[in-house]
């Protein structure tokens, strides 16, 4: 039981990790709390889902279907609801508030094209295939979203670290008055980001959906709430933070069904991250004076 | 003559004058057509229509016609108790159909009780329902009645020794289908290896499963909605436990075929109505439903469809005198008697008694058909 318990652990982190890394990418670049990226997550989902069942898309190409959506409704949030704000100067708090009014109306529109009820991808084998070891399960859809997760997690690092591009990146994460006397194209570089954490968030939506079985308007809610637990934890805009974050808090409920009880699920979760939270206030990877992105 | 039949049928169809003088018996229909409930209480109305439309069509009740007077309480307890009140004082009907959620029937019944007028639900199956006073009836059958049916078939036919048990603990549906479950385990001496809990809106069971797993039960009792009951199943099936899932009336829906596709098999289930069910009555509802309607009716539809059909029974004994709280009280003390046997089987009433342990309402009394999901559909175990 233990092993598979470990290997559940492992998945329900990749998906808590996949989640959080769109998040994470925002807050570092953009410094904001964007509590859409749930709903993006599941516009992502009914996007690639109406690719499959409408259109008739393999799931690659539904896949792309939902980054593209995504990234578009990325652009778009930048565009109309960051952007302005940022011209304004606007407190911290309002692009917040901006995308808690922007996800409930998503969330409402979903609900009345499609209705509240569960919706299913159409799609098997991936979802229930796998490997056996020694009596342990494993779907090749679950190593995938491992793999994922840490081959994106890499790759954004790299990208970061090692192109011009990821160079501007860091400087304006550093400071937005000297990133633009640079002459980076500050206003390019955050719409840029918005995309692709939104597309992030989008790629997570079709491989989660597909993974719980359980496409619905509401199913970026707990992701949410989740995955700011995961940011948090991780070190806020920390991009190896999120990943080790989601790990954290897929062992931790997954750990706390097998030995306390399933009924204090959450309960054992977050007090844990609250303990880790008052021995490291600034999370796993977090710094005194943080660092971002 | 003519004439002035249709000038009082024009007078009537513009409100100047009140129906009783034209001796139809008006029966008000309280039930949610709009809003979340309505998936329900839309299926309820045309059950009512069937049956109406039937009685009718054969000259009605004694000679005298049968007039349903509709009205939407959507799902509401305000609302639920608004319209019970503007069905009993100003239409003044007879009794009362209604309403469709068993929390709107618990605020709206009373009302119906303390102007002695017979209020009768056909899809309130929460506890307590009837126990308001003795002018509740019901004849949509409680889970407290079909889970202990449920179970025993399922023990019959698997053998099975001990169970496992996985419930939503945070719905009160979920929960007081678990707390039905447990009694009825504890009655049948099934040990339960492992009790497991999820919240509405978890979408990751294999914690949970996992345990199950190890803790060796030969099936697992579940008590959950579809919502989250299909995807659990389909986890299940994913770490190769292959043990059949027993549910309560949450899990009783042709969604679970979709939702839980290609892992949906070996699940039980127990209802007052299938439609799988080859008995005439059945048949025929089934039949005459779909050609009016054009769709498939459901259990809802069926019960709707019965509880008419109870009414008209109870009808037949009563002596319409015109006097209105006569002719209520009448009707209540007719209908315990009633017997029939419809579309969801051989049916008849049980006095329940109220907290004080004084006889209060009546429930039904009626057998659970008992089904297993096998190649995307319910087939009935006998």
């Amino acid at each position: 039981m233990l092993a598979q318990q470990l290997v559940n652990a492992i998945s329900l982190g990749g998906v808590y990790a996949l989640f959080a890394l769109g998040f994470t990418l925002i807050f570092g670049v953009l410094n904001v709390v964007n509590l859409a990226h749930g709903a993006i997550f599941m516009l992502g989902a009914y996007t690639a889902l109406q690719a499959v069942v409408l259109f008739k898309f393999p799931l690659v190409l539904a896949l792309g279907a939902a980054i593209v959506v995504t990234g578009v409704a990325g652009w778009l949030l930048d565009r109309l609801i960051f952007a302005p704000l940022r011209a304004r100067q606007a407190p911290h708090l309002a692009p917040m508030i901006a995308t808690i009014g922007l996800a409930i109306s998503l969330n409402s529109t979903i609900q009345g094209i499609f209705g509240a009820e569960n919706l299913r991808f159409p799609v098997h084998g991936l979802a229930a295939e796998g490997l056996q070891f020694g009596g342990v399960q494993i779907t090749w859809l679950e190593i995938q979203i491992i793999l994922l997760a840490l081959v994106l997690m890499a790759v954004l690092l790299w990208w970061l670290k090692h192109t011009r591009m990821g160079c501007a990146l860091r400087a304006l994460a550093e400071s937005r008055k000297a990133a633009a006397l640079l002459g980076i194209d500050v206003e390019g570089l955050f719409r840029m980001t918005s995309v692709i954490a939104a597309l992030l968030g989008g790629v997570a939506g079709v491989l989660i959906a597909l993974y719980t079985n359980a496409v619905f308007p509401q199913m970026g809610q707990p992701m949410l709430h989740k995955g700011i637990a995961v940011v948090i934890l991780g070190g806020m805009g920390d991009i190896r933070g999120a990943l080790l974050g989601g790990f954290f808090l897929g062992c931790a409920e997954v750990f706390s069904v097998a030995y306390v009880g399933s009924t204090m699920r959450d309960a054992v979760a977050f007090g844990l991250l609250f303990a880790i939270l008052l021995l490291r206030p600034d999370g796993l990877f977090g710094k005194a004076a943080p660092r971002r992105a | 003559m003519q004439r002035t039949r249709v000038l009082i049928g024009a007078l009537v169809a513009f409100g100047y004058l009140s129906t009783p003088s034209l001796a139809q018996i008006k029966i008000g229909v309280a039930e949610a057509l709009t809003g979340n409930a309505a998936q329900y209480g839309v299926p309820i109305r045309k059950g009512f229509e069937l049956a109406l439309n039937e009685i009718n069509g054969r000259g009605g009740i004694n000679g005298q016609k049968i007039e349903l007077i509709v009205e939407d309480e959507q799902g509401k307890k305000e609302e639920a108790i608004n319209v019970f009140k503007k069905l009993i004082f100003q239409d003044k009907v007879l009794m009362l159909f209604g309403p469709t959620l068993s929390n709107s029937a618990q605020a709206s019944d009373p009302v119906a009780q303390g102007a002695k007028v017979v209020v009768f639900g056909t899809s309130n199956t929460a506890d307590g329902i009837t126990s308001i006073g003795n002018y509740v009836f019901r004849n949509s059958v409680t889970e407290a009645d079909i889970l202990p049916v449920t179970l025993k078939v399922a023990v019959q036919k698997t053998g099975l020794k001990k169970v496992a048990v996985l419930y939503g603990n945070d719905d009160i549906f979920t929960k007081s289908g678990y707390d039905n479950f447990k009694k009825a385990l504890e009655t049948l001496k099934i040990p339960v290896t492992t009790t497991e809990s999820f919240a509405k809106g978890d979408v990751d069971f294999k914690p949970q499963l996992t345990k199950i797993k190890s803790s060796n039960a030969d099936a697992i009792v579940m008590s959950a909605l579809v919502a989250e009951g299909a995807p659990a199943m389909v986890q299940a099936r994913q770490l190769g436990i292959a043990l059949p899932f027993i549910g309560g009336n949450g899990m009783n829906s042709p969604k679970v075929f979709d939702l839980a596709k290609d892992n949906s098999d070996n699940l039980w289930v127990g209802s007052p109505w299938s439609s799988e069910n080859p008995a005439v009555e059945n048949k025929r509802f089934i039949a005459a439903y779909q050609k009016a309607q054009n769709a498939l009716p459901d259990q809802f539809a069926a019960q709707a469809y019965d509880a008419m059909y109870v009414v008209a029974q109870a009808l037949k004994q009563v002596k319409i005198t015109g006097k209105l709280q006569a002719d209520r009280t009448a009707l209540r003390n007719a209908l315990p008697a009633v017997q029939i046997t419809g579309a969801t089987g051989p049916f008849k009433f049980r006095q329940v008694s109220d907290k004080d342990g004084k006889p209060a309402g009546y429930d039904a009394v009626q057998t659970a058909i008992v089904m297993m999901t096998k190649g995307n559909q319910y087939v009935i175990q006998k």
